[in-house]
Formats: C-alpha cells, sequence, structure tokens
C-alpha cells in the first residue's frame, strides 16, 4: 500500500458530540487538514453548532464564531473586512453550514458574500435534510426520500420535489472556484480544499455528509455509502474552477438501486421509482459530461 | 456646519472612526450610509463598508466584525430594523458595543415612511441602550458618547442612536463638527479583551447548559446597570471637552417647581419645550422631562421628580396595542414606589409621522393640568384623531 497524501496533523481534537458515523465529523477533519491552524471559522445553526462542545468546550483546534441560521454568509463578510481593516492577510475565513443553513435560510446571504466576491470558502455539509432538529425535510432532500415531514403514507408518500442544485446556482454567481467533496475520498477533498485556499474570492465547498439517524443507515457504512453516492454518480466528484467544470473522479457507474437499497430513507421506493431516479441520476450525469466537454 | 440629522449621524461614526461599516439601504436612513460610503470612498475614513444584501446582514456582518476587534457602525430605520431583531439580540448577548442609528420610522402596513416610535419601542427587550435624540447636535454627540459608554469594560452592550424620521433625518440644523484630534483624545481606539483571532481556539456563543446560562444573563443586567452611572460620567467628560451636554438619561427642562410636567421622547421635545416657555409666561407651572435613554431607563430620576409633582402627562409616539404607551407604563411603573403618587395620563400622537403642533402640546397641558385636580377619566386618549373629539384640532 502507498503512502496517502493526507497531511497527518490533526485540527480536531476528541469530545465531537457528533452521532456514531457522522459524515460530518469527517468533513471538518478533512477540510481543517487542508486548511491549517491559520483558520477562523463560522457556524451557523446546525448539527455542527452543537458537536464542538457544551462551552466553554471547543474539540476543534481553531476559534468558532456562532451565528445565526441564516447569517454565515454574512458573518464571514464581517470577519474578512475586519481582518482586512486590521491588516491580517494569512488567515483563511470559513463558513460551515448544512443544507438547510445553505439552500434554503442561508440562501439570500451566501448569495450576497459571493455577488461581493467576498474573500472566504463556504462549505455546505450536505446530509440533505434539517438533522439537528430531527429530520425534517430541506431544499437539498432529493426526491423519494422519507423525511419526518414527508412521511411515506397510504396517499402520499416521501418528498416529490427534487434536490436544489447548488452547485449551479454558485456557478451562476460566477465565483473562481467551486467543487464537490466527499469524505470516502479523503485525497481529492483535501487538494480541492488546499485549491480553494490558494484561491481569492468566495469559494464554494459542496460536501456530501451521510447521516446514519437521517438516513436510516448503519453507521459503520457512513464511508461506504459515501463512495456509493460518487461510484453510482448520484453525487459526482467535480470542480469548477473559473467558470470551466472538470471532472475529477468518473466513478464506477454503479446502478442507482445499490445506493439506496442500503438506507431505510429510501425503503418504500418501488421499482418504478428507483427507474425514475435512476433516469434522474443518468440525464444529471450526461449534462455534467456535456458540461465538462463543451468548457463550461 | 449646517447639516441633516442623517449626515449628522455619518460625521459622528466618521469622528468615531468606525472600521467596518456593513449597511443596506431603506428611506429615511440613505443619506447616512451613502455620506458614509463617500467618506470610504474618498479615503477620508479608513475603513471597510460592507454592501450587504438584508439589514440582518448589515448586522450579522457588524457582530463578525466586532468580535474580531473592529470598531463597527451601521444604520437603519422601520422595516430594517425590525428585520434584525434576531440578530440585535446576538449583538447584546454577545456583549459587543456596536453603535447603530436607527431613523425611526412608522411600521407598515398600511406603508407610511414617516416618523413614529414603534420601531424602536418593538426592540425594547433586546439588550441595547436606546437614545432618543432631540436635536442633529445631539445625534452627533451621542454617537461619539455612546462608543465611549458602550467599550467601558463593564458596560460591554450595543447603542441604539435614535432620530426622527424627517423631522431630524432630513431637516437641516447647524451642528459644531468638533476636530478629530479632540475626539481622539476623547474615544481612544477599540481595544477589547477579548477578539476572536488564530492561536487562540475560543467559541464564541457556544452552547450552554441550563446551568450556565442565566448568569450570562445576569451579568448583562449587571452591564446595563453599569451603563446608567457610565452614561452620566461619560457625559461629564465630553462636556468638559467639547462644552456642550444633552440631559442625561431624563433631562428636565424648568420642572424645579413645576407642577405638571410632560414626559416625553425624540424631537417634539423641542416643539414641547416653547410650549413650556410660553405656558410659564402666563404663570403655569409646568416643565418638561425628555426621555434621553429609554435602556437603560431612567428609573431614579423619574421617581425623584415624580415625588414633586401633581400630574404627569406622558406623551408616546407608539402604541403597544393591548396595554398602552410604552414610555407611560414604564413612567408609570418607576412611580409606583413613589411615597406620594402624582395623576398620569398617557396621550399616543403623532403615529406615521402626524405633526405634534404647539397647539396640542398646549392642551394637553390643559388637559393634565385639569385632572390633575380632579383624577383622570380615561388613563390613554389617543389625541387628533379623526371621529375621536374635536378639541385636538
Amino acid at each position: 500500500m502507498g503512502k496517502t497524501t493526507i497531511p497527518e496533523d490533526e485540527f480536531t481534537y476528541p469530545g465531537s458530540t457528533g452521532c456514531p458515523g457522522c459524515g460530518a465529523n469527517l468533513v471538518m477533519r478533512y477540510l481543517l487538514k487542508g486548511l491549517g491552524e491559520r483558520t477562523i471559522v463560522s457556524i451557523p445553526a446546525c448539527c455542527w453548532a452543537v458537536m464542538p462542545g457544551y462551552w466553554p468546550s471547543n474539540c476543534l483546534k481553531v476559534p468558532l464564531l456562532y451565528t445565526a441560521f441564516e447569517a454565515t454568509g454574512a458573518a464571514i463578510s464581517g470577519l474578512r473586512a475586519a481582518l482586512d481593516v486590521k491588516g491580517v492577510n494569512d488567515v483563511t475565513v470559513v463558513g460551515f453550514a448544512g443544507d438547510g443553513g445553505t439552500v434554503d435560510i442561508g440562501l439570500q446571504a451566501l448569495s450576497g458574500a459571493a455577488e461581493r466576491r467576498t474573500d472566504a470558502i463556504y462549505v455546505m455539509y450536505d446530509n440533505e435534510a434539517y438533522m439537528n432538529t430531527g429530520i425534517q425535510r430541506s431544499g437539498s432532500t432529493p426526491w423519494g426520500a422519507w423525511t419526518t415531514t414527508t412521511p411515506v403514507g397510504s396517499s402520499h408518500g416521501f418528498k416529490h420535489e427534487t434536490k436544489k442544485d447548488i452547485m449551479a446556482i454558485m456557478q451562476a454567481h460566477r465565483i473562481p472556484y467551486a467543487a464537490t467533496v466527499s469524505p470516502a475520498f479523503p485525497e481529492d477533498f483535501i487538494k480541492k480544499v488546499e485549491k480553494a485556499k490558494s484561491i481569492k474570492g468566495l469559494r464554494f465547498i459542496h460536501a456530501l455528509s451521510p447521516c446514519p439517524p437521517g438516513w436510516r443507515t448503519n453507521p459503520s457504512l457512513s464511508v461506504e455509502i459515501a463512495r456509493l453516492a460518487v461510484d453510482t454518480r448520484v453525487f459526482p466528484l467535480y470542480e469548477i474552477e473559473d467558470g470551466k467544470v472538470r471532472i475529477t473522479r468518473k466513478g464506477k457507474g454503479l446502478p442507482l438501486v445499490e445506493y439506496l437499497k442500503v438506507q431505510g430513507r429510501f425503503q418504500h421506493l418501488t421499482e418504478q421509482e428507483i427507474s425514475e431516479m435512476q433516469k434522474g441520476v443518468d440525464d444529471s450525469w450526461i449534462m455534467l459530461l456535456l458540461k465538462e466537454s463543451s468548457g463550461t | 456646519m449646517v447639516m441633516t440629522g442623517n449626515y449628522a449621524s455619518a460625521y459622528g461614526a466618521k469622528l468615531a472612526r468606525a472600521e467596518v461599516i456593513a449597511a443596506y439601504p431603506i428611506t429615511p436612513q440613505t443619506s447616512i450610509v451613502e455620506k458614509l460610503a463617500e467618506f470610504v470612498a474618498t479615503g477620508e475614513l479608513k475603513a471597510k463598508f460592507i454592501p450587504v444584501e438584508s439589514e440582518h446582514s448589515a448586522m450579522a456582518a457588524c457582530i463578525a466584525a466586532q468580535t474580531a476587534g473592529a470598531r463597527t457602525y451601521t444604520a437603519t430605520s422601520s422595516h430594517g430594523l425590525t428585520l434584525m431583531h434576531e440578530v440585535l439580540m446576538w449583538a447584546s448577548g454577545a456583549r459587543l458595543p456596536i453603535v447603530m442609528t436607527n431613523v425611526s420610522r412608522a411600521m407598515a402596513p398600511p406603508w407610511s415612511v414617516w416618523v413614529d416610535h414603534m420601531d424602536s419601542i418593538a426592540q425594547r427587550d433586546t439588550g441595547w441602550l436606546q437614545f432618543f435624540c432631540q436635536s442633529n447636535q445631539e445625534v452627533l454627540d451621542t454617537i461619539i458618547m455612546a462608543y465611549k459608554v458602550c467599550e467601558s469594560a463593564g458596560v460591554m452592550l450595543p447603542a441604539m442612536i435614535i432620530e426622527d424620521a424627517f423631522i431630524l433625518s432630513h431637516t437641516s440644523e447647524p451642528v459644531d463638527v468638533p476636530e478629530q484630534q479632540l475626539v481622539d483624545s476623547f474615544l481612544p481606539a477599540y481595544s477589547p479583551d477579548l477578539k476572536i483571532e488564530v492561536g487562540k481556539a475560543y467559541g464564541f456563543g457556544s452552547l450552554v447548559k441550563p446551568d450556565q446560562y442565566m448568569e450570562f444573563r445576569y451579568k448583562a443586567m449587571l452591564a446595563m446597570k453599569e451603563a446608567h452611572d457610565r452614561i452620566l460620567r461619560v457625559e461629564q467628560e465630553f462636556k468638559h471637552v467639547f462644552g456642550r451636554e444633552h440631559g442625561g438619561l431624563l433631562e428636565r427642562y424648568r420642572c424645579e417647581d413645576a407642577e405638571t410636567v410632560l414626559v416625553t421622547a425624540g424631537s417634539v421635545a423641542g416643539t414641547a419645550k416653547d410650549v413650556v416657555d410660553a405656558l410659564r409666561a402666563t404663570g403655569q407651572r409646568v416643565g418638561l422631562a425628555r426621555i434621553r435613554a429609554f435602556r437603560p431607563f431612567p428609573h431614579d430620576e423619574i421617581r425623584s421628580l415624580a415625588s414633586k409633582l401633581e400630574g404627569i402627562a406622558v406623551l408616546d409616539r407608539s402604541y403597544t396595542f393591548g396595554a398602552a404607551g410604552a414610555m407611560f407604563t414604564e413612567v408609570k411603573a418607576s412611580v409606583y414606589s413613589c411615597q406620594r403618587r402624582p395623576v398620569m395620563k398617557n396621550y399616543i400622537a403623532g403615529l406615521g409621522g402626524r405633526d405634534i403642533t404647539p397647539k396640542i402640546l398646549e392642551r394637553i397641558f390643559e388637559d393634565i393640568q385639569v385632572i390633575a385636580k380632579r383624577g383622570a377619566e380615561d388613563e390613554v386618549e389617543w389625541v387628533d384623531v379623526a371621529g375621536l373629539p374635536r378639541r385636538w384640532r
């Protein structure tokens, strides 16, 4: 086995209050490995608002600024402005928010920060629902998923709306860099974080974050499921640099059902519904390949 | 210089050397941030101007910048202020001495861009110091004083400087703009004991347990108490340096031997002082008490004033539905512990920019003097409203 390129330095102490098998723990861990200690992180209401531990504990080796649910984009703008005015230019400012805090309630502030070219990295860890409050659907919950607010009943089960394409939304803001990352591929993850760190302006990282309680999965399978998301192409790994799309890992092209069948949140789906979902995944993949080949 | 209240705010923030300004436009606040954007663009003010996409973000950005050790300023009005409500609480809970101008304007619906105090009063419980101003000079001076009060170690709370929409915001008055050097000597650079910085892995605003939360609130309560004394001390220092003062928390005008006093806040106090002078000339023993600081509330000042009076009229430029004017209920609460309590009545007037004329104020004085002798029939009366008794018109 070859040596990995993953930095050995750790910026997370033991003591995170995350659930067993929490993908967001790995997302934070790999993010900080890529960024290093000269980092300030702002966190809105989300699982990670709780996971560092009760005051005065902090399981991270970087300072944290907690902020209101919808305010991450504004908080990173304020932090950057203060550092600029004080002449501090070697610190990376990070916004670290969940999917609800990004694609729903925080979208306005994020859009503002992107439009103002705020010099910061915004990370959305995507567990595909409001997990900290107990598995309520968000704009990032995929079609077909069970959540507590999209219950599976006789007449109208599961979520019938498609997941917001946050990467396309961010691309439309013409930000210098956006990338998807997965805790199953830490080298790809950290490489993208390091690249993001070297760029000025608003950089966006979309991290898939398996959630055992919310996805109804075995906590020991989180990395496996994150890998299946890439291999079934439901969550492709790519980056958009100066508007140019580049797929960083094509995945094996496994049938979507391999990803769905290990998750309790999709157990109610019929074969026909799964084949509809498969078609959606195939179409998105073809679109992504087209974007890559056309250079947009 | 001759300038509007809004320019007085902008010059106040500039003289205080605000380092980060985050703001979103709303009528009638706009000329404050336009002027500040100009100061930053020309380099007259060395600051970062963040043109945010909402008032909520304006305050959230100020909170973050102030946490990182920068002196911040913003300005808003009405719907902008109420949109900030959540993060106003965040600012005080985080113990950040942010200073903000609110151009006090009525709330919709129906739409109104004109003055009343509903927006400001609705933020009473957010933990901010609140200063209602009577003049443009007071706006400028109070911004400078507020930074000094709020940044002192025992206080560390934010302050809201309230200008009446259009009456102050867009009306020009002579304003003495002090020398920068003098302001610098009065107000040192912001240098908090604790700020967010790399190398110190603190969490700012972490989760606390029920056995920890109340202590944070208790300390904020003590800080607001400290702010009361600090306001008085800072104003004395200000007077020593600049030769002006504005009346502490409760400005008393010709109250020494008064039998009845009108209590109010904001620009209408200027008109009321003229009316007091006119009535005094006819031998009536009337006075004016202007609530300058609504938070912290001048309970002791009200109490010592009230114990000598026969009647108190409280004029509110807002209304708390289901109760009365907020200033009235607060004044009444202060007066309760007096040995001898004057007769009190609440007058609701001037909502949505309706003029409060000298004639209306004369009639309020007339009314309170009559009922001070015979007792009040109605505790709260709406003044100059169509369909109600014509005596106000």
